[in-house]
C-alpha cells in the first residue's frame, strides 16, 4: 500500500504553524512527547512508547565462536524491523533506505560507543563468546523512530540477564535460571539519541518531530549522548548547512533531554526490579491501563469439562464407521502404473447441462421432452431384452445407433400405442431428426 | 503394541475426563491502541501476548487483486529473528480461518491485511494469535459472518486434558491440538494437531474447546460492551 501523499495546503499549514512557534499537538519547541516504558515477563523485553510511536525491544543471547580478529570479545548485533503494522507504506521483507540508515545509526550509537563491555561476554578466549542480539520492532510509526528505538534498545539491554556459565578446564557449563541467578550485562554508559528537525533551511528547529513534521522538514540532526554529556554519535541528514553555534545549541538541548530520559529509564528499571523482587505481578498485562474503556480483563476462568467424555462418546457412537477403502491397483500391462482408484473414466459421458441446452433449442421442447423420456425408457428395456445396447435419452446418443431402424420402429410403435394424442403432430419432426442421424 | 494402546485409550475414555487443570488463564485485551492501523488489538492469555494490526479494506496491488472479493493477507512476525517456516505455516492457518468468516465479497478488489506481532510466547501462541486477529478485525470494522476464537488443548502422557496450556505444559504434552471455532454454532473452522491421540480423545478435546470457546466469546462480548458503553 502506498503512503498517502501530503497535500500542499496541509504542508503550507504545518509550515505556517511552525513559523508561528506552534505545534499541532500543543507542545513547545523543545518538548519531548511523553515516554512510557513497560516490561515483559521475561528478561530483556520492553515496549517503549514515545507519544504514539511504539517500539518493541527484545534481547536474546547465544554462545558462538568469536570473530577471528577479535578473539576475546563478545558480539553485539542490532536489528531494527519496520513492520507493516507500523505504517502501511512499509513493505515486508524489503531493505528500504530508511531502514538501512536507521540500523546503521543504531549500531553507531550503541556498538561503536562501547557502551557494553564486550570483553566481559567472552567465555573461552577464541572459542566461545556470547552473541547478544537486540531485536527492535516498530509497532506504530508516528515520527522519530530513531529516538524511540535507541531508548528501547538500551532499556532492553539494561533489563536483560544472561544465563550464568562456569568454565572448568575446557568444559563450559550453562546454568538454568533455577540453578543460578542469571547475570546482567555490564553497561558502561547509556547513549540516547535526540533528534532535531530543521525547517526553512535551518531557520526553525523542533525537538522530537512527529510524523507530520518529519514529512515537511528540510533536515534532521541526530545527536547520541549519554548523561555525562559525552557525544557518542552525531549525524546530519537532509543536506542542510548548519552553523557552528546551531550545532552547539542542539548539543546543549540534547544534554538536558538525555539526562531527563536517563532518569526516567532508571526509575522504570528500578520499579520493575522492585516488583520482581517482591514477587508481584509483572509483564504487559499489568501495564494495560484498567480505566480505559478499550481495555478489558478477565480473571482465570474454570471450564466445566465433566461432560466432555460423554459428549465425545455420543459423537463417536453416532458417527458411521468410515467405509473401507481397499486399494487394489490394476496393472493393465506389466511395467505400467495407475493413478486413481481404478474407477472407469466418466469424462466421455454427456453432462445434464448439455442435454438441457439441446432441449432448449427445439421449438416444441416441452412436448418432445415427454415423448423422448418415454422412448428412452422403452429403448433401454428393449436393449435389455434383445441386444446389449443401452441407450440414454440424450439426442446425441441416438446418433450412435448403428442399426437404428430395427429398434426405432419398435419403439415408435410402442410410443404410439401409449401416447396416441401426442404423436401425430410430433412424428414428422422425429423422423427428420432420425434421417439426419442416419446420414 | 497397537492393541495395547487401543485398550489404554479405551480405559482412559471409560475413566471419564479429568478436569484437572481445565481452566483458562487470565485474559486481557486492549483495542485500538495503535494510531496508524485501521484496527488494532493486543491480546493476552496468561503471559502469552500478541499484538495485531489490521489495514483494510484498502488499495491492493494489481498482481494480488481478486475481482470478486477482498484479498486477505496475514503476516506473523516473530519476536526474535526473521519469520521462518513455522511462521509461514501459522500465517496460513490464520488466513484460512479469517477467510472463512470475513465477508470479502462485500469489498471486491481491495486488500485486508492482518499483521500480527508476537510480544511474548508462554504457550498457546496460535490460539492467542487467532484471538488477537479477531479482536483487531472487529476493531477495524471489517464485516464478518461470525466471530472466531482459538482454543488450544494439550493431552499429557496420562491422558489428562489441559486447556490453554503454558509453554511448559505444551512441551511435556503427548499431543497439542489447536482449534478455531466460530461464535454462531461453535463449529470448527480450523484445526491443527501435533502428537499422538486417539479418536475418542480428539472428540473430547473438541468438546472441551467448545466449552472453553463459550467463555472466550463471553469475554469478547463483555469487552465490546464495555468499549461501546457510555461510561
Amino acid at each position: 500500500m502506498k503512503e498517502t501523499p501530503l497535500s500542499n495546503c496541509e504542508r503550507r499549514f504545518l509550515l505556517r504553524a511552525i513559523e508561528e512557534k506552534k505545534r499541532l499537538d500543543g507542545r513547545q519547541t523543545y518538548d519531548y512527547r511523553s515516554i512510557r516504558i513497560s516490561f515483559g515477563t521475561d528478561y530483556g523485553c520492553c515496549i517503549v512508547e514515545l507519544g504514539k510511536t511504539r517500539v518493541l525491544g527484545q534481547v536474546s543471547c547465544e554462545l558462538v565462536s568469536p570473530k577471528l580478529n577479535r578473539a576475546t570479545e563478545g558480539i553485539l548485533f542490532f536489528n531494527l524491523e519496520l513492520s507493516q503494522m507500523a505504517a502501511p507504506a512499509f513493505e515486508p521483507s524489503r531493505q528500504s533506505d530508511l531502514l538501512v540508515k536507521l540500523n546503521r545509526l543504531l549500531e553507531r550509537c550503541l556498538r561503536n560507543s562501547k557502551c557494553i563491555d564486550t570483553e566481559s561476554l567472552c567465555v573461552v578466549a577464541g572459542e566461545k563468546v556470547w552473541q547478544i542480539r537486540v531485536d527492535l520492532h516498530l509497532l506504530n510509526h508516528d515520527g522519530n523512530i530513531i529516538d524511540a528505538a535507541s531508548i528501547a534498545a538500551i532499556v532492553a539491554l539494561c533489563h536483560f540477564r544472561r544465563p550464568d556459565v562456569s568454565v572448568q578446564g575446557n568444559e563450559v557449563t550453562l546454568y538454568t535460571p533455577e540453578e543460578r541467578d542469571p547475570v546482567p550485562l555490564s553497561i558502561h554508559h547509556m547513549p540516547i539519541c535526540a533528534s532535531f528537525a530543521f525547517f526553512q533551511q535551518g531557520t526553525y528547529l523542533l525537538v522530537d518531530p512527529n510524523e507530520r513534521e518529519e514529512r515537511v522538514m528540510d533536515g534532521l540532526l541526530v545527536i547520541a549522548m549519554n548523561k555525562h554529556r559525552e557525544i557518542c554519535t552525531i549525524q546530519s541528514s537532509g543536506g542542510i548547512m548548519l552553523l557552528k553555534d546551531q550545532v552547539l545549541r542542539c548539543t546543549k538541548i540534547a544534554g538536558v533531554k538525555v539526562a531527563e530520559i536517563t532518569e526516567l529509564i532508571q526509575k522504570a528499571l528500578e520499579n520493575d526490579r522492585k516488583v520482581r523482587k517482591e514477587g508481584g505481578k509483572c509483564g504487559f498485562a499489568e501495564s494495560i491501563a484498567n480505566q480505559r474503556i478499550t481495555a478489558f480483563k478477565m480473571e482465570k476462568a474454570p471450564i466445566d469439562t465433566s461432560d466432555v467424555g460423554e459428549k465425545a462418546e455420543e459423537i463417536i457412537a453416532e458417527a458411521e464407521p468410515p467405509s473401507e477403502v481397499v486399494c487394489n491397483p490394476v496393472l493393465r500391462t506389466p511395467g505400467t502404473a495407475q493413478v486413481g482408484e481404478g474407477i472407469e473414466n466418466s469424462w466421455g459421458d454427456l453432462g445434464d447441462s448439455e442435454k438441457e441446452d439441446e432441449d432448449g433449442d427445439s421449438d416444441e421442447a416441452a412436448v418432445l421432452d415427454g415423448l423422448k423420456m418415454d422412448t428412452g425408457i422403452e429403448i433401454s428395456n428393449h436393449g435389455n431384452q434383445d441386444a446389449p445396447i443401452v441407450l440414454s435419452d440424450s439426442e446425441e446418443e441416438e446418433m450412435i445407433i448403428l442399426d437404428p431402424d430395427k429398434y426405432m420402429k419398435k419403439v415408435r410403435t410402442q410410443t404410439i400405442s401409449t401416447k396416441q394424442a401426442a404423436v401425430p403432430s410430433k412424428r414428422p419432426t422425429k423422423k427428420r431428426k432420425k434421417k439426419r442421424a442416419v446420414d | 503394541m497397537e492393541t495395547d494402546t487401543h485398550i489404554r485409550a479405551d480405559a482412559r475414555a471409560e475413566a471419564g475426563p479429568r478436569s484437572l487443570g481445565c481452566s483458562l488463564r487470565h485474559f486481557a485485551c486492549e483495542q485500538n491502541l495503535l494510531s496508524r492501523p485501521d484496527g488494532s488489538a493486543s491480546f493476552l492469555q496468561g503471559d502469552t501476548s500478541v499484538l495485531a494490526g489490521v489495514y483494510g479494506p484498502a488499495e491492493v496491488k494489481v498482481s494480488k487483486e481478486i475481482f470478486n472479493k477482498a484479498t486477505l493477507e496475514v503476516l506473523l512476525r516473530p519476536k526474535i529473528g526473521l519469520p521462518g517456516v513455522a511462521e509461514k505455516s501459522r500465517e496460513r492457518l490464520i488466513r484460512n480461518t479469517c477467510e472463512a468468516v470475513v465477508l470479502g465479497a462485500l469489498h471486491p478488489r481491495t486488500s485486508i491485511t492482518v499483521v500480527l506481532q508476537v510480544v511474548s510466547d508462554a504457550g498457546s501462541l496460535l490460539a492467542c494469535c487467532l484471538n488477537a486477529a479477531c479482536m483487531a478485525l472487529v476493531d477495524a470494522g471489517v464485516p464478518m459472518r461470525a466471530l472466531f476464537c482459538g482454543v488450544t488443548c494439550a493431552l499429557d502422557s496420562d491422558g489428562n486434558l489441559v486447556l490453554d496450556p503454558t509453554l511448559k505444559q505444551e512441551k511435556e504434552a503427548r499431543a497439542v491440538l489447536t482449534f478455531a471455532l466460530d461464535s454462531v454454532e461453535q463449529k470448527l473452522l480450523m484445526s491443527t494437531t501435533k502428537g499422538l491421540y486417539s479418536n475418542a480423545e480428539l472428540q473430547q478435546c473438541l468438546a472441551a474447546a467448545q466449552a472453553a470457546s463459550q467463555h472466550v466469546f463471553r469475554f469478547y462480548r463483555e469487552s465490546l460492551q464495555r468499549r461501546y458503553s457510555k461510561s
